[in-house]
């Protein structure tokens, strides 16, 4: 078994795993939302269709999305170090983390509109309510389950990317496995670590769905 | 019918979805209190001719003016002609995470920025006038199709638009359900509301019309009182429309 000082850095791991993914996921929102909001809306089939707007931000996410995490981890330390003071750590590696997944957020929120029956939408239109209306009241409060399975994936993406980001000194549960469990031969450890990420995901993916379930309101109850 | 003020006109309207014309040359003149019926075989363009009305089509050529004032320019103000311009869908749209009193104040206090408690005083009333009071807190999933569709009407009512487009608002509905929505639009239509009405249903058209406007083709084969148009069509292409549709009824198989 583990000693104390190991539980005690085991612990201290989970916590920073914790606070990357949250911190990362929080941010990764506020700017994935609004582009998948806008993503949604300027499509050919959306209620204000851009083709430049739209265009623009399918690029600029694609490419985002084409680069391997680990790569971005370390193309993005000199705007690292510019936000956060230091490219290693965990706050360090939030902001990767957060370039990473705004792009993939946008796309899945983006998804998650899309799916918002069309009918839906022109009722809303046919009342005369305008895009903010039907963005606030119609596309979100209606994919909002949608949404929550969205948030869910997220959170566990994120958290595998953190455990990658332990590659290169990114702290957390991931940097413990590679230092004890690859670098010192502690599979023990790595072990450990693994559980509980699995552990994690787990807990964070059943309140996920269980809040979504919590809000549909389309089935009869 | 005396000479009333004409609320909605149509001038050669043409709507082409680019692979050949939908509407070819429609015009027409819906006046205050008229009760509209258009029927025609499946693909004719009606229910498009109606969403053209309410802009959620575009069109290619022709005019639409309302109370003389055109709306089918670029620059029209799609949100502040809809509240003029209600419509009912076949599909009812209800929002479906809402209760039926949400669904219902969305519209006048969201779009049209009225008193809350105003609003809901006045959903209580409308919901009362079609048999819903006891199903404001329920949600659409909760409720039959019938209900749901006469919850959407309601949800147009209140808007107090000069004009309301009901688009096949039975056709998705039980046989036993369509009965209680017709009343409803039937009911309005007494009580002076301007309608358009596109249906198959072809009695309720022959109850509720004070014009009926046969369409084929894009256009618009025959015009007339519902008397007209059931005993003396002009034209043969009605004739054998409503044919089919009396030979269905013999067959007694078909619930269109």
């Amino acid at each position: 078994m583990p000693d104390s000082a190991t539980l005690i850095m085991l612990l201290e791991g989970t916590c920073a795993t914790l606070y990357m993914t949250l911190v990362s996921t929080l941010f990764g929102y506020v700017l994935g939302l609004p582009m998948g909001i806008v993503l949604a809306v300027t499509d050919r089939e959306g209620i204000k269709p851009n083709k430049f707007v739209y265009k623009l931000l399918d690029f600029f996410s694609n490419i985002i999305r084409s680069i391997p995490f680990l790569i971005l981890l370390i193309l993005v330390i000199p705007l690292t170090k510019a936000i956060v003071g230091k490219s290693y750590g965990s706050s360090a590696t939030v902001v990767p983390l957060v370039i990473a997944a705004a792009p993939f957020i946008a796309r899945m929120v983006e998804a998650s509109l899309k799916e918002v029956d069309k009918g839906v939408v022109e009722a809303a239109q046919s009342m005369g309510a305008g895009m903010f209306t039907i963005i606030y009241k119609v596309l979100l409060a209606e994919a909002r389950t949608s949404l929550l399975v969205g948030v869910t994936i997220a959170v566990g993406t994120i958290l595998g990317y953190s455990a990658m980001a332990g590659a290169v000194g990114g702290g957390g549960l991931g940097d413990i496995a590679v230092r004890y469990g690859y670098h010192r031969y502690q599979s023990d450890i790595m072990i450990i670590t693994i559980v509980i990420l699995v552990v994690l995901v787990q807990i964070l993916q059943g309140i996920g769905m269980l809040l979504s379930k919590r809000l549909d309101r389309r089935v009869n109850k | 019918m005396e000479k009333k003020e004409i609320v909605l006109e149509l001038k050669h309207v043409r709507k082409d979805f680019g692979n050949g014309p939908v509407l070819k040359d429609i015009s027409l003149q819906l006046h205050k209190g008229e009760v509209m019926v258009f029927i025609g075989p499946s693909g004719c363009g009606k229910s498009t001719l109606l969403r053209c009305i309410n802009g959620l089509e575009g069109i290619q050529g022709g005019e639409i003016l309302l109370n003389g004032k055109l709306i089918s320019t670029e620059n029209t103000k799609w949100s502040e002609v809809r509240q003029k311009i209600g419509m009912v869908f076949q599909s009812y749209d209800l929002f479906p995470h809402m209760t039926v009193m949400e669904n219902i104040l969305l519209g006048p206090v969201k779009v049209q920025g009225r008193n809350r408690k105003e609003a809901e005083q006045e959903a209580e009333r409308l919901l009362e006038r079609v048999g819903l009071s006891d199903k404001q807190r329920a949600f659409p999933a909760q409720l039959s199709g019938g209900q749901k569709q006469r919850a959407a009407i309601v949800r147009a009512l209140i808007m107090k638009p000069q004009i309301l487009l009901f688009d096949e608002v039975t056709a998705a509905l039980d046989p036993e359900m369509v009965r209680e929505v017709l009343d409803v639009m039937l009911e309005l239509a007494k009580s002076g509301g301007t309608m358009m009405i596109v249906t198959h249903e072809l009695s309720f058209a022959k109850a509720v019309a004070d014009r009926i406007i046969f369409l084929d083709d894009g256009i618009i084969v025959e015009s007339g009182t519902p008397e007209e148009f059931f005993t003396r069509q002009k034209t043969e292409r009605a004739q054998r429309f409503l044919n089919t549709f009396i030979f269905r009824e013999e067959k007694g198989g078909d619930e269109a």
